[in-house]
């Protein structure tokens, strides 16, 4: 903050001062490295990488002025660490700490480019050079990612810069309560947490229920595994959330927030903090924002590493300092939440889109996406695809657009099976529905959901009753036990899954699946609870014959379930190496020279370290 | 154990003693000790003016708690649904089976505390290990063993530093 004075702004001219003074200083010529921090180039080493470019650029005797920025997530994390060059939106992939010198040299003072750095489109082998051209980013369109990956999250003035708290003056300067909400409303938006309920709705029932204080509430507790949009959003543009916030309850008639903001992510706890403390600083989190009569205050909380406090009323017990059981829903939680007070909760994305919506209107808004689904959705594309990352798309795009285009289709030859969205609370679509569009009521028509936007692509070698299992033992985990059908139900579903992926399945264990489903769909207490059997309902619906393959003829179709398969040594590739002898703990593999090796069936104890070890792919699963 | 009774008073000033804050308030206090000790507890209890119950529930309620002292190292493995996919479960029966430890638990000679956790969303670099706050991504059963084997040889020369 280096322009800044600390001082805080009084008044919606003096923010547009500060803004103006801060374009002013940056000189056209200016060069940037935006080195990306987000969750995924941080873990292969993204940080060292930005601590090298600012050595180099404090050490670089050029009259230009260079900045070396590190930033939130790009997206392609498959090909992390990523630095992108302005100008020139140059974009290089894999990068290396050795490469850092090269970078700086050639393309930062050079204006040449790194080719051995450049992607690679996987069909034609030709080098990309910038980030429009690459296919991954193609599709997407950003809009609550727009500043990710442009701004440092540890500086406010980042954020001021790109037109950050602009939408905030708006409101304070010219738009009544009422304004707010329909412009929200105009828009269309969704809740982006999974259940998509409209959010001016929402926004309208709280500011219009008796009672005060009125309390708003950022949902932070990212829980579904395989997700970490909002990780990236916190972590990355924190200022966003908070600028939500702020419209948000001055819409609701709040001046109490809160953000919660799940265990696992500490990072995230920190990059709000100091958001929230810069934003006070400057007077725009406080008493009086902006000189308006406008004041709101935000604390944040930490969860405590428990699933089911995703859940609004989970998650407002744990907030009043409990153990997070949701309680019932037909109490709403506008009129009597946290602390029995009128309370608006949202998903850190919902808020991330409000300020968006408010400089661009909700008419520019409700032009993105399907009839009912508007705007973008965030999704973290993960698992059997090439290009894992966090994607944004309009809403209505078809589930094959994100796969094959985006995604770049399935590593390794392997064939698609299914994805799986909507977290353990989702269901997983088959082939055969992937031109189905995305939009909240056609995943729900697929025996899905949308979720928070987590996006699981498996592949042949995927067991979908493991998948099933999988899920079911997740939730049966995370079960808050307060209410029978869930914490029995789970238990017993269970139960009869370990049995059917052991071999022991009998018949009509698929109808006590289906009677155990529809027992808890109707009568558990929450959503958790309700919605838990999909994974298991999903899987039946589309991948019975697994299930009776499994339960029959004791066969995994994947081979993936131990015992439901076995090991032989192909004749034919066998170069009688004798690895997989020497490596078998069992002793069950005999052959010599020249010949090629068997296994004993009857010594064979199914561990797979033959398959593993095998350099020839010689040992198969039958 | 003044001592003691002043962490506490820290703690409990540091957010006003409101009640909402308990769960805030046994984070920093597991932060101080590595864990919950009872002493601790029973004194937080006291100045909040609750039964020690209502801190056992949120204890034993949230996996992030500990009444048991941790190990000198935290190992946490992600099985969320990415990793397990890309082989979390084969990883965490190879740590469990060398260092005779359960998810959860510790080991005997206190070297780490083995924790499975339900996605750090590190999704896109899975099966992901974490050894005191550093990421492992794109682990293997082979190389997981390896980075935990490096915690006990680092240990022991430690040790050894410190006899010779």
């Amino acid at each position: 903050m280096t322009l800044l004075s600390n001082k805080r702004l009084s008044s919606i001219a003096e923010l547009d001062a500060q803004r103006k003074e801060l374009l002013s200083s940056r000189a056209p010529s200016t060069k940037s490295v935006y080195v990306c921090t987000g969750p995924g180039c941080a873990a292969k080493g993204s940080p060292k990488l930005y601590e090298l470019f600012r050595e180099a650029v404090s050490q670089a005797n050029v009259d230009v002025e260079i900045r070396a920025k590190a930033v939130g997530c790009h997206g392609l994390c498959e090909y992390g660490p990523i630095v992108i060059i302005e100008p020139g939106d140059i974009f290089y992939q894999r990068v290396e700490e050795p490469d850092v010198a090269e970078i700086f040299r050639e393309t930062v003072l050079g204006g040449r480019l790194v080719d051995r750095l450049l992607y690679e489109h996987p069909a034609t082998g030709e080098k990309l050079d910038t980030v429009d051209k690459i296919p991954f980013y193609q599709v997407q369109q950003r809009v609550a990612l727009a500043y990710n990956g442009l701004i440092d999250p540890t500086e406010i003035t980042d954020y001021i810069t790109e037109g950050g708290y602009s939408a905030l003056a708006k409101v304070l300067s010219s738009m009544t309560a009422e304004e707010v909400v329909s412009e929200v409303e105009a828009a269309g938006l969704r809740g982006r947490g999974g259940g998509g309920f409209p959010t001016a709705r929402k926004w309208r029932s709280c500011r219009e229920a008796e009672g005060s204080p009125k309390y708003v509430i950022c949902n932070g507790d990212e829980g579904d595994p395989g997700a970490f949009m909002d990780r990236a959003i916190m972590e990355g543009n924190p200022h966003s959330v908070i600028e939500g916030m702020l419209i948000g309850a001055y819409a609701i008639g709040s001046s109490d927030g809160y953000i919660y903001v799940r265990n696992e992510y500490p990072l995230s706890v920190e990059r709000l903090k100091l958001a929230i403390e810069q934003a006070k600083e400057l007077g725009l989190i406080g008493e009086n924002i902006l000189g308006s009569s406008f004041s709101f205050d935000i604390r944040i909380n930490r969860g405590g590493g428990a699933f089911v406090c995703g859940e609004s009323t989970a998650l407002m017990a744990s907030l009043e300092g409990r153990p997070g059981e949701p309680r019932a829903k037909y109490v709403h939680t506008v009129e009597s939440g946290l602390w029995e007070k009128p309370t608006n909760l949202n998903n850190v994305e919902t808020w991330t889109n409000v300020p968006a919506i408010i400089n661009r209107g909700g008419e520019w808004f409700a032009g993105i996406g399907t009839e009912k689904s508007k705007g973008t959705k965030v999704f973290s594309l993960v698992g059997k695809v090439v290009n894992t990352g966090l994607v944004e798309v309009p809403m209505g795009i078809t589930l094959r657009q994100i796969i094959d285009e985006i995604g770049g289709g399935i590593p390794d030859g392997k064939r698609f099976k299914a994805v799986q969205t909507g977290g353990p609370s989702g269901g997983c679509i088959p082939a055969e529905h992937l031109d189905a569009r995305v939009d909240f009521d056609e995943l729900t028509k697929l025996g899905s959901m949308m979720g928070s936007g987590g996006m699981i692509v498996m592949d042949e070698d995927t067991c979908m009753v493991r998948v099933a299992k999988y899920f079911t033992d997740f939730l049966q985990k995370e079960s808050c036990g307060k209410c029978t059908p869930c914490r029995e139900g789970l238990a017993q579903m269970l139960y009869i899954l370990d049995r059917i992926t052991d071999g022991e399945g009998q018949v009509g264990d698929v109808e006590r699946l289906e009677g155990l489903a529809e027992l808890m769909e109707g009568t558990a207490l929450c959503a958790l609870g309700k919605t838990a059997a999909n994974p298991v309902i999903s899987t039946i619906r589309y991948f019975r014959d697994e299930y009776d393959a499994h339960i029959k003829e004791k066969h995994c179709p994947a081979k993936e379930c131990r015992g439901l398969f076995r090991y032989e040594i192909d004749a034919d590739a066998c170069k009688s190496c004798g690895i997989c002898l020497q490596n078998c703990p069992a002793e069950a593999i005999t052959g010599e020279k020249k010949v090629p090796y068997v296994i004993d069936q009857e010594k064979c104890t199914l561990c797979g370290t033959c398959w593993e070890k095998c350099p020839f792919a010689a040992v198969l699963k039958v | 154990m003044a001592q003691d009774d002043k962490i506490i008073e820290q703690i409990v000033d540091r957010y006003d003693a409101d009640v909402g804050m308990l769960i805030p308030m046994m984070q920093d206090l597991q932060a101080e000790c590595g864990y919950l000790p009872l002493e601790q507890l029973h004194s937080l209890a006291k100045q909040l003016s609750l039964p020690l119950s209502r801190l056992y529930a949120v204890a034993t309620f949230y996996a992030s708690f500990h009444l048991a002292p941790k190990g000198a190292h935290e190992v946490t493995l992600c099985v969320g649904t990415v990793c397990y996919l890309k082989g979390a479960p084969k990883i965490s029966e190879a740590i469990s089976r060398e260092f005779h430890v359960e998810t959860g638990g510790t080991t005997r000679d206190r070297l780490f505390t083995f924790q499975a956790v339900n996605c750090v969303g590190a999704c896109a670099v899975a099966p992901v290990m974490i050894v005191d706050g550093k990421y492992y991504n794109g682990v293997t059963p082979a190389s997981a063993l390896e980075v935990l084997y490096g915690l006990g040889k680092n240990e022991t020369s430690v040790e050894k530093d410190g006899e010779t």
